[in-house]
């Protein structure tokens, strides 16, 4: 019984195992990887090469937009196929921020147009670059821009009940239409080729070791911190009204609790993680092009989720970790080979896996019972056959 | 009867033209073709009347050869040869015979000036005026029309008198009309000259009568006579309102076109997503799995019988029902049969399926575009007066998705397949009970909605380009033409199909295709949240659960 | 039953005494044609216990549906208390004004487990803010303890309810109703799926209940009805057909008719 009262700061000690797992590893790798990669000279056995501090940064900020995603669809039953705008817009506001900070050292040199705006022979500012010369306003505007148009959005959306398959259209048709007009030039954001060509941030050189482990690190402190936000609202009792919600959405409705409103304040969280995540994802890559809208990549974080286990968090950055690493393998070593697994994987997810890799593990300590789920799943869809 | 008219319409014509409907002796044509050497330009033009005059039909090629300077003189006998390009190599050929001449003697090359060249054109249009072809006519007209020479004024009249073609007339009426608004005096021919050009509202009539309107600098007209200018005004806003008629009637077709796209893409997800409930990601793989059964049947065709050519579609229709159908089916018994009342891990599941199908093909067939050939009865468009355009594929299209829909609505209402259909949708444990095996019957009716996305791939092939991504421009589109039409309505998906298609085309003079594309998304995310059920819903209990 | 009377004092004399807790006044619902509610009209007086009975598609669940907002009559007047007009507001803000529903299914939180399906159900803010930082008091605690114990499920109050019975199910379903102390609760077949004795004790549980809420009670078993010894509303093809005590009504011609065939 006790562990239905008292959470606010005993929530952190009961985070599940794989929680702990995952705050555990985030904290080692925060520490080890800028030592073995600073410490150690590029010939050392122990040393970690920069372009991996980048690919497992890279890792980090899809395993925050993986938590983003499972916080409203693990526990609110959304299931939104347009996350990838939120983390689009949060990596364009962060890269309008470069951009403003390349000053004259772009092709051009104009001091305050970008390249592009140059090449395009626009002769001042549009309004909406305003203050992105500004860190603070800049990052502010990664919180603000994901989620306005995820409050906005939502609000119209929620308000008249749109749910299900539905609401999972409508969330693709949206980054689908954010995916046409951020390729138009008129637009003012670089149109197809986006934004790059950085040069620093604050002042530090995007491209020295030092700025990589900075950038690696910040990845790291946010993704924990996204992971104990989403651990503290889906403790608290809001969190079990959205369960509540994703169960039986009427039921709540007639015990008088505002679905709409739940639903809001979760979708709008959850895009500005998602916003967070592309802010740090945008210069560790170097780049943010409206490609990053298409709705492939949106869908692709949602196997992601489902693959490491919905509902669980920590699960969901296991998935994107596995699933991002396996992408980077294939690709280099079998491109031909990528599709076909990432295809297979959603299906044998969605089939044998329905609570994903976190809940194989979470209810069955050892392997061999794990397996052995799997094989009485696949007995159960071929009855009469399986042995 | 026709040759006396001839005669005195030619008589009251210039001293330009005169009567020579026989061919001219080649004695008395070659002694005219070598006056045309003569140094003098005053005698070249007079030459140049006299083998006008001749009628003969050889002159015109002479005088063009004349006009592009390609006339030479020989200097041992002053014979007149034209040069011609062979092989790469000069030739030189007797201008009558056209035999090839070697010659050792020096050439001199007829030289023209500006006045000469401009008498040629002349004489050359009038001369294709007569020409024995009629669109040689119509384009010699046109030609006449631009240029509008004063000169051209008798041949114009000689040629329309005897002009035997309705549509060469017109043409040539519209010609005439220019030239007596520009060149006459008489306001009353010039009044009449307008109302004439008001037949033929084209783009280049209205430039003719705007530049009449055109003020100077100094506050006076191009114009100076006003009933000239009120004619022209009126035929102008007669013709801007007719333009604006047509104009709107284009974007229609175009509209209904795009539309009758739309709905042959949808029509297949109206019936696994409207009736069976289950969100087929891989639809528009459905789609591009049609269109390159086409590209294979047309492969083969070319290969075996190519006299089969233009009935390669027909082939390919059943064809790529079967193969969408039977991938279809294979999809519905392998997946998706396990996910049913599990919307959204079926739509995760068959996107991994979409995925897989685009990597299979790619594979196969490359990742680059396949050509996909348009028979030759789809080619072509018929074109009206007024600038319509109606291209045949387009209008090929339309009637077929709506023989398509047609066929699907007899299908469901009509055969005892679609009465179990509808009854396992209905009420599954009671269409079990009465002995319906429902299993086959969701195999068979996902094989349906299928195998129809592929006859739309076999459509979709004639105006998109073919590559394993076609698929994925369609499924958004195709999912939002069923939720605006309302889920499990295939009229609700036919309006859907056609309002979207034409409020697309619509909006795209004032937006761009992009923008009016986003805007169509921004209103159809709005309304389905007005009505999350679609255009045509239904109401009840029995929906919401 | 003591815990019960604590949470809610009995309403006595006031002018509620004489207004209808419950008014429908010509309410008219169609579904693509098809007349699910005709022209409507009763009431339930406070504290009241009333049994609504009627054969399948007589428009008991529509009727619900119209008062506790889930549908808007096509014409009519729902007033609740008197004064509130409850077509022109949604589920929460009805639920919130004192007005619970038990689904015709049981419908409980299946992936949460008896205590917390209580915890949710108990009143209180709804807003999402509260919900982020609420905290549990001892008082609400020990009404949940109370709850668990009226419904027999206090042993249980740790598993989940996806795993109860289907009889367990259902009263926790009206357990929840009861932490939520509406002044009226909509009760919509209790009985369904039930054994004899579970049905007796639901029975018993709703007449407790009606001692201080006014009560709604939708049901086809005419043994639960008679059980309830209340007065009976019979629905048919969405109006009235006949109204009064369990025997009067089973004596009407026309009632004999509708349930016996035609």
């Amino acid at each position: 019984m006790s562990s239905h009262r008292g959470f606010i700061l005993p929530y952190l000690t009961s985070a599940p195992l794989g929680g702990r797992i995952l705050l555990g590893v985030l904290a080692l790798l925060a520490v080890l990887v800028p030592f073995l990669n600073l410490a150690f000279p590029p010939e050392s056995a122990l040393h970690v090469p920069t372009y991996v501090v980048a690919l497992v940064g890279k890792y980090l900020c899809f395993a925050l937009l993986a938590i983003s995603v499972d916080l409203i669809w693990g526990y609110c039953g959304i299931l939104s196929l347009g996350h990838g705008a939120f983390f689009s817009l949060g990596g364009y506001a962060m890269g309008m921020y470069l951009m403003r900070q390349i000053g004259d050292r772009g092709v051009y040199k104009d001091p305050i147009l970008p390249d592009f705006m140059v090449f395009l022979n626009w002769k001042e500012l549009p309004w909406y670059w305003y203050g992105f010369d500004s860190f603070p306003f800049a990052m502010l505007m990664v919180l603000l821009a994901p989620g306005l148009l995820a409050l906005v959005f939502g609000f119209f959306a929620f308000r008249s009940r749109v749910t299900g398959v539905y609401l999972s259209i409508i969330t693709q048709a949206m980054t689908f239409a954010l995916l046409l007009a951020f390729f138009r030039n008129d637009m003012g954001f670089g149109g197809n080729n986006g934004l790059t060509d950085f040069k620093d941030i604050l002042g530090f050189n995007l491209q020295s070791d030092a700025t990589r482990i900075g950038l690696f690190v910040a990845s790291a402190l946010a993704l924990a911190g996204g992971y104990l936000l989403s651990l503290f609202i889906v403790k608290s009792k809001l969190g079990r009204v959205l369960v509540a919600i994703r169960d039986a959405e009427s039921r709540a409705r007639f015990l008088g609790y505002r679905v709409e409103h739940y639903k809001l304040f979760v979708f709008t969280v959850s895009a500005m993680m998602a916003g967070v995540a592309g802010a740090l994802y945008v210069p560790q890559v170097g780049i943010i092009n409206p490609s990053e809208f298409s709705p492939a990549n949106s869908i692709e974080i949602v196997v992601w989720v489902a693959l490491g286990g919905r509902g669980t968090l920590h699960g969901a950055a296991l998935g994107a970790v596995l699933v991002n690493f396996a992408k980077t393998y294939l690709t280099g070593a079998a491109p031909e080979f990528w599709l076909y697994f990432l295809g297979a994987l959603f299906i044998l997810v969605t089939i044998l896996l329905p609570k994903g890799i976190a809940g194989l593990l979470g209810n069955a300590p050892d392997s061999w019972t794990a397996f052995s789920k799997i094989g009485a799943r696949l007995s159960s869809l071929f009855p009469g056959r399986a042995p | 009867m026709r040759a006396a008219l001839r005669i005195i319409a030619l008589v009251i014509a210039a001293a330009l033209a005169s009567t020579a409907a026989a061919q001219t002796d080649d004695a008395t044509l070659t002694k005219l073709v070598a006056d045309l050497g003569q140094k003098s330009f005053s005698k070249k033009s007079k030459a140049i009347d006299a083998l006008f005059a001749t009628g003969d039909p050889r002159v015109a090629a002479i005088l063009e050869a004349m006009l592009s300077r390609n006339l030479y003189k020989q200097k041992s006998d002053n014979a007149i040869l034209v040069k011609t390009k062979k092989d790469g190599k000069s030739v030189y050929q007797n201008p009558l015979t056209k035999t090839a001449i070697e010659t050792t003697s020096k050439l001199k090359k007829v030289r023209i000036n500006n006045k000469l060249r401009k008498k040629l054109r002349g004489a050359i249009g009038s001369l294709s005026l007569q020409n024995k072809d009629p669109v040689k006519r119509i384009a010699a007209a046109d030609a006449v029309f631009k240029s509008r020479t004063k000169g051209m004024l008798a041949p114009l009249e000689a040629a329309l008198s005897s002009e035997p073609d309705d549509a060469v007339r017109d043409r040539m009426r519209r010609a005439l009309s220019a030239i007596q608004l520009v060149h006459k005096s008489d306001p009353e021919v010039r009044v009449a000259a307008v109302k004439t050009l008001g037949e033929f509202a084209d783009p280049e009539v209205r430039g003719l009568l705007n530049s009449l309107l055109v003020k100077r600098g100094d506050g006076s007209h191009a114009e100076a006579n006003v009933t000239i200018r009120a004619a022209a005004e009126e035929v102008l806003t007669a013709a801007e309102r007719s333009a604006a008629f047509w104009g709107t009637v284009q974007n229609l077709f175009q509209g209904i076109s795009l539309g009758s796209v739309l709905l042959l893409a949808a029509i297949g997800l109206a019936i696994t997503f409207g009736v069976m409930g289950v969100i087929n990601m891989a639809h528009g793989e459905m789609v591009m799995l049609g269109a390159y059964t086409t590209f294979v049947v047309q492969d083969i065709i070319r290969t075996t019988a190519p006299g089969l050519f233009d009935l390669s579609l027909f082939i390919a229709i059943p064809a790529a029902f079967l193969v969408a159908g039977a991938v279809g089916v294979a999809i519905e018994r392998g997946v998706i049969r396990f996910l049913y009342g599990r919307p959204l891990e079926t739509l995760l599941a068959t996107w991994g399926i979409s995925l897989v199908l685009q990597q299979f093909v790619r594979s196969v067939f490359g990742p680059t575009n396949r050509e996909v050939g348009t028979p030759s009865w789809m080619q072509g468009a018929i074109q009206t007066a007024e600038g319509l355009t109606l291209t045949y594929n387009r209008i090929a299209i339309i009637v077929f998705s709506l023989m398509v829909m047609g066929v699907l609505l007899l299908v469901l209402r009509r055969t005892w397949f679609g009465l179990q259909m509808r009854a396992v949708t209905q009420n599954r444990p009671m269409a079990s009970a009465m002995g319906i095996r429902t299993g086959w019957v969701d195999a068979m009716t996902f094989g349906l909605g299928s195998g129809i996305a592929g006859i739309a791939g076999v459509a979709l092939s004639q105006i998109d380009n073919v590559s394993p991504n076609l698929g994925q421009s369609y499924i958004i589109d195709s999912f939002l033409v069923v939720v605006f039409g309302g889920v499990g309505n295939l009229w609700g998906t036919l309006v859907g199909a056609l309002s979207l298609g034409v409020v697309n085309k619509f909006l795209e003079p004032y937006a761009g295709a992009v923008l009016g594309k986003i805007f169509v998304l921004v209103v159809v995310i709005l309304f389905i949240q007005k009505r999350p059920r679609g255009l045509f819903a239904l109401k009840g209990r029995a929906v919401e659960s | 039953m003591s815990e019960i009377q604590r949470a809610r004092p009995k309403v006595d004399g006031g002018d509620t005494k004489f207004e209808p807790i419950l008014y429908l006044d010509g309410v008219s619902v169609a579904f693509d044609g098809f007349k699910a509610l005709n022209e409507l009209s009763f009431y339930v007086e406070p504290g009241e216990l009333r049994a609504i009975i009627g054969p399948n598609g007589a428009g008991k669940t529509t009727m619900m549906d119209v008062i506790t907002g889930k549908t808007q009559p096509d014409s009519g007047t729902v007033l609740f208390r008197g004064d509130v007009d409850l077509t022109k507001m949604d589920e929460a803000a009805i639920a919130t004004l004192g007005i619970g529903r038990k689904f015709q299914k049981p419908t409980v939180f299946e992936n949460h487990t008896v205590f917390e399906n209580l915890e949710l159900a108990l009143a209180g803010d709804r807003s999402a803010r509260a919900s982020l930082f609420f905290r549990l008091k001892d008082d609400q605690l020990r009404r949940i303890d109370s709850v668990l114990e009226t419904i027999a499920l206090t042993n249980l109050q740790d598993t989940l309810a996806g795993a109860l019975s289907h009889g367990q199910k259902q009263w926790l379903e009206i357990g929840m109703l009861l932490i939520q102390d509406p002044e009226l609760l909509l009760v919509d077949e209790p009985a369904a799926g039930m054994t004899d004795v579970e049905t007796e004790q639901t029975a018993e549980l709703l007449k407790e209940i009606s001692v201080n809420h006014s009560l709604v009670v939708v049901e086809h078993d005419m043994e639960f009805v008679r059980a309830l010894e209340s007065k009976v509303t019979v629905l048919h093809e969405g109006s009235v057909l006949a109204e009064g005590a369990l025997d009067t009504v089973q004596q009407d011609e026309r009632v004999i008719e509708v349930y016996l065939g035609r």
